[in-house]
Parts: structure tokens; sequence; C-alpha cells
């Protein structure tokens, strides 16, 4: 169960090698969860994520899970949630592509909109239901300001989070008032593994401070998280500057 | 019986899960009630009043067992009421003051009911006199996991598990409760300052026992030489001779007719007690009571409970809601009290609820807080950064010095360290293995905590 300040006690990530999810179940292994379970393609990656975890002091197991296998969701998240309550579930799963490789090739353009976009739809929906049945739970959803107003420099990434973003809202909607909080996490950009070698952007941020802002969110029931939180006056400006401005901009 | 699918918090407003809320109104509607509670158990709930988790079921069944609201038979002349758990303190206070008769133990409250008066085995103002609620319940009965119903004798196995078993051992239906004669309906109180802690726990050692009540205010802001600067109030039920020869209250000296304050409103702005408003409203509060005033005549509501003037006061807190702390140390153990008050008053917690007893001598209950030594009770806006952590190293402090929570107030407490808060808890847990191995009664609150 999640204490009076949001804390779980234990905690799903899907996409156990993602740096924010990471970072994220750290902090709270710090605060109160004992239990994490990290869903990800079985890889050495994955299991000394879980190893390094354990080294924290949590109970920690690993499960086999794909975004782009929709068809196995229920099997393998439906065994997590039947050995016990899950208190939060992560959905940080997410790739990156390459937008310049990606405009020629709709086969690999498809797979980012499939891991982002409809992964995260069957694999939420999924823990969506089972976090109705026991009448608790939080659904944390990493989206990305990318998803806010699409970029000429990454509108198929971008694309997708936009789409994950709609979901998790129309969702976190859809179970208001079942006990289950959904929280949408919209970071700008995270020095991390998906972005290495990248340029910076203005306002970059840490997978550590997206871990702090999680846990206050939590601790508020937010909705909605900017990561930092000016991005959300910047990005609500952003949103209004007209088309033939916006295409200009050097973003 | 109703039957609906409702968010489910405490009093502190923290935390909220679904859950089928269903109202029995009769022994058949809560056997039927627990029979069909579903995969993920029930637990009774009263009016509430517990601040965390402790009457929530997430995903299950919890049952509203104010339905159960009929006093069955009182004795007016040998002081027992035998009712239905789902009565308040409110409604045996209506009823049986005018008959010379008052409630054995009080909360800060009179909103709870008898059921849940038994669950968390509370403690009042005379604890240090009376020891808690289950001391004075002679028996009651209890809807048990198999649908049975027992009479459970105060003194046997079951009657320890339930007292302060916080709803997990089964429901309970009905209970018989001795009384507290009273001449009156007035209180006669003393009052007077405590220029710090030190000053504050000699006061309450060296006089306490002359008094039935007896609990002090403490302002968690003050600092340095103030610290834990407290008013004492302390009294006992005002005798006939008391009030004076013509005045109304003779006329009707068992009158209770308590008033109540529009209540707090729903939509209250976030950080509206904050450590500088508090730290005004303690100010005040402190130089508006007397250095020392004696023989005071107060009404019931005003002496125990004042805050149940305001309805909903638990709204002040905001849309965050509050956390409760309450903790007891042992005698012996004040320089742990000292740390704690002095790391509160650190810390800048805005509290303006904090309340210190001295208790006696504790109560078999295997769950039951009170244990002889001094209490601190405080209330704290849970959205206030850092809060997790700090508690969690007052709870350190609490458990190092052979201390405890109050799980009733408890919404937040590191499951590991129960076991030593509580020495009984393995026979808890086993007549709870052996009489409902199914956990059937579950809550949040054994959920979180394993109980």
């Amino acid at each position: 169960m999640k204490d009076a300040f949001g804390i779980p006690q234990s905690l799903l990530v899907l996409g156990g090698t993602s740096g924010i999810g990471l970072a994220t179940a750290r902090r709270l292994i710090t605060r109160r969860t004992r239990t994490v379970w990290l869903a990800g393609r079985p890889s050495p990656g994955l299991e000394s994520a879980a190893a390094e975890l354990r080294g924290l002091g949590a109970e920690v197991r690993t499960v086999g899970f794909d975004a782009l296998d929709p068809d196995a969701h229920e099997a393998v998240l439906g065994k997590v949630f039947a050995e016990g309550d899950i208190d939060m579930v992560l959905l940080a799963f997410g790739v990156l592509g390459d937008q310049s490789r990606d405009e020629n090739e709709p086969g690999a353009a498809v797979r980012v909109a499939q891991t982002n976009y409809t992964g995260a739809v069957s694999s939420g929906l999924v823990c969506a239901r089972a976090l109705q049945t026991q009448g608790h739970g939080s659904l944390v959803v990493l989206s990305s300001v990318a998803g806010e107003r699409a970029r000429r420099a990454n509108f198929i990434y971008g694309s997708s989070k936009a789409g994950l973003d709609a979901f998790t809202q129309g969702l976190g909607d859809a179970l208001y008032g079942t006990g289950v909080h959904v929280m949408v996490v919209r970071p700008g950009f995270v020095r991390s593994r998906m972005t290495e070698g990248l340029e910076e952007a203005p306002l970059a941020t840490t997978p550590e401070a997206v871990a702090t802002a999680i846990e206050t969110g939590l601790r508020r029931r937010s909705e909605v998280v900017w990561v930092p939180g000016a991005l959300r006056v910047v990005m609500s400006a952003l949103r209004h500057v007209p088309r033939g401005v916006f295409r200009r901009l050097p973003l | 019986m109703s039957i609906d699918t409702v968010s489910v918090t405490g009093w502190g407003r923290t935390a909220p899960t679904a859950a089928r809320l269903v109202r029995p109104r009769s022994y058949e509607e809560a056997v039927t009630a627990v029979r069909e509670c579903g995969a993920r158990g029930g637990i009774a709930r009263g009016l509430g009043r517990a601040y965390g988790d402790a009457a929530q079921n997430a995903g299950g069944s919890v049952f509203d067992m104010t339905g159960l609201d009929r006093i069955h038979a009182i004795d007016a002349d040998g002081g027992t009421v035998l009712c239905g758990a789902g009565v308040s303190l409110h409604r045996l206070m209506e009823v049986l003051l005018p008959l010379g008769w008052f409630v054995p133990v009080t909360p800060g409250t009179r909103y709870v009911t008898v059921g849940g008066a038994i669950g968390a085995d509370i403690h009042g103002k005379n604890h240090h006199v009376s020891g808690s609620f289950a001391r004075h319940v002679l028996s009651f009965e209890l809807l048990t996991a198999d649908g049975g119903i027992r009479t459970v004798a105060h003194g046997t196995p079951l009657f320890d598990a339930t007292a302060g078993g916080m709803g997990l051992t089964g429901v309970i239906l009905t209970a018989t409760v001795r009384l507290q004669p009273v001449e009156t309906s007035l209180m006669s109180v003393d009052t007077e300052r405590a220029t710090d802690l030190d000053d504050l726990l000699a006061r309450l050692t060296a006089t306490d026992h002359r008094y039935r009540y007896s609990v002090a205010w403490v302002d968690l802001l003050a600092r340095g030489a103030a610290l834990g600067r407290s008013v004492l109030t302390r009294g006992d039920h005002a005798p006939l001779e008391a009030l004076a020869e013509a005045g109304r209250a003779r006329r009707a000296p068992l009158e209770f007719r308590p008033g109540r304050l529009p209540a707090a409103p729903s939509f209250v702005p976030e950080g509206l007690l904050g450590p500088t408003t508090v730290g005004l409203f303690n100010e005040l509060w402190y130089r508006k009571a007397p250095r020392a005033r004696t023989g005071e005549l107060q009404r019931i509501p005003a002496f125990f409970h004042p805050l149940d003037g305001v309805p909903h006061w638990n709204r002040v807190y905001g849309r965050g809601g509050f956390v409760q702390y309450q903790f007891v140390v042992g005698h012996g153990h004040e320089e742990a009290l000292h740390r704690i008050v002095q790391r509160l008053s650190q810390r800048r917690c805005p509290s303006f609820l904090a309340v210190l007893k001295r208790f006696g001598e504790g109560d078999p209950g295997w769950l039951s807080f009170p244990m002889p030594g001094w209490t601190l009770a405080l209330d704290i806006p849970a959205d206030l950064p850092g809060l997790g952590g700090f508690l969690d190293e007052l709870d350190g402090e609490v458990a190092a010095a052979g201390g405890r929570v109050y799980l009733a107030k408890d919404s937040r407490l590191r499951p590991e360290l129960l076991a030593a808060m509580y020495p009984r808890l393995d026979e808890f847990r086993a007549l709870r293995g052996e009489l409902d191995p199914r956990s059937v009664f579950t809550s949040d609150l054994s959920r979180r905590l394993g109980l």
C-alpha cells in the first residue's frame, strides 16, 4: 500500500533498463519501496539493473516483457499482479529512433510508434485493469515535451509521445474515482543513455531530477508533472506560436 | 443494505482507495456482508475518525457499521449499557447524561462508534486513572470470518486480540459497557501554564493523580528556553454543590446540548497553516491561557471535544490532507521525548493541535497502544516537503526508547518497526491465522504493515 505521502511499497517498472525508471526506483527504495519488478527484454543489462537495486535493500525480480509483443502483455503482466498488489506502475519504456533515418525507412518509424504508443496502450490498459481490481495504485507514464507540439527535428518520436500523452490523460479520466491515480510525466531533454551523443536542449534535466519530480507528484497526487517545472510555462507559450513562426524556430 | 463503490480515506484525507461500501442494518445483513465480501475481504468502519488507512480496504468491502445504531438496554442503577457497535459516543452522552451516567472514556471527539472505540482501544484524558476503553467493556458480540457470532467476555484471549486489534479479528456487533456516574454535565477545570517541557513534566508527575482528567496543549513552535511551553487543563466532573444555588445550571444539572458552528469550507487554499500562521496562533493561545485558574465550570464539549464544534474541521489542511503523529515513550525515557520535541521545534513543524499526556497503566489488548509513560500527538500538513523521512527518524527515536506509535492514527509507519513496537504482534498474527485463515478481515492498514 502507498503511505500518506503516496510512496509505494511495491513498484513495477515497464522498461526495466530505463535510466529514469531506475533512478525513480532507487529513490523510492530509499523511502518505502521493498518489492520491485523490472519488466523488459531479457538482457544482461536488465539483470545488472536488478542486482544494483538489490544492493539497495529491495527484493527485485525481473520479468520478460516486450513492448512490441502486445499479445503477450496480458499473460506476462497478469502473472506479476497475481503475485501481490502493485502500488505503482511506472511505464518507462520508449525509443527515440533516428529521425533522419526513420523518415526514409517507414518500417523503422513504425517501430518507434509501436513501441512508444501501441505498446504503451496495450500494457497500460492491462495494468489499469489490474490496478482497478485492487482498488488502489498509481500508474505513472513517461511522456515527453516532444509530444506537446511536434517539431520538425523529431516529429516521429514526438507524435508517438503525443498519442501516449493523450491516451494517458483519457485513461486518467476513465479511472477517476476508482482509487487508481494516473500521472503523466513530461520531462524535457534528459541527459541519459537514450540521448547520448545528442546536442543538449535548453532546460535539460537528469533522470534523478525526474525521479524527484515523480516523488513529489505522488505525494500531491498530481495528474501532470513537468520536469523541470519551468517547461510548463515555456510549452504553453510555444503551443500558441503560429505555425509559420514555429517552423522557423531553431528547435 | 445499501452497496456503493466509493473512494474512502481516513480523517487525515490521505491515500484514498476504492471499496464497496456496504451498510448492514441488522445481524443478518452483517453476516451476509461478511460472507459475500469477495476475494479482497472486508473491514468494519464506524464514523471514519481513524486518521490513516485503518478503515479502508482497497478493492474489497468496507462495512459501514453506523447502521447498527440501537441502544438495546440501559441498567440505570448498575451503570451499564448494551448497544449496537455503530452507536456513537455522542449518542450515548445524549441518552445517558440525563440519567446521571457518562461514558467511561472519551477521546478528543464524540463522533466515534463503540465498535471503533474497542477496535482501536481508544484512550482519553482520564487514561492515567481509568485506562483505555476496553477496560470498561464487559463483553461484546463478534462476527467472525466463518460467519458465526461469538460472545466474547472480558479477559479472554479473543477479547484481548480484538481490543486494539483494528477490526482484524472480526466485526463487533454489540457491546456491554460499564459507565461512569456523574452528578452534573459540567466539568470543574483547573488551568495552568507550564513555561517549558521540564516544568510541564514535573507538574504532571507531581499532581496528575489529583485529577480524573488531564491533558496539556504544547506549543511545538516555541524555541530556546520556551521549548515545550504548555497549557495544562485538568479537572473532574463538577459535583452538584459546585453549581450556583439559583443558577440555570442547577435547575438542569445534567443538560447536554452541544452547539455546532458552520462546517469548514470544502475548499481551503494550500499552505494556509504554515509556521507563521500557526506560530501566531500558538502565541495567542499560550498568552490567552491564565497562568493559574481553578474551579472553572466548562461544558463537556468545550472540555473534551472542542474540535467537534466545527464539522469537517479536517478540511482546513486543504486538499493534501494531514498526518497525525502520536507516539508514547515509557517513564525513564524523558530524554527521548525531549529530543523529539526539540526536533519538531527545530524543523518548524506547523502543528497547532499538539497535546501531551501522561499515561497510566496499560491494558492487556495485544495491539493496544497505551503504556505507562508520555504520549505526544500532533497534526502536520501532509504536503510538507521531506515530512516522510523526518517522521521516519522520529520513529527510530521512539522505537529505540521502547515506545510505539498509535495504529489508529498511523498512515505511514515503516512495517519493519512494528514488531519492536508491539511485542505481542506474533501472538496476534497467530490468533488471526487460526481464526481467519483466508484473511477475510483485511484493511489497507493491515496490508501496509503486514499485520
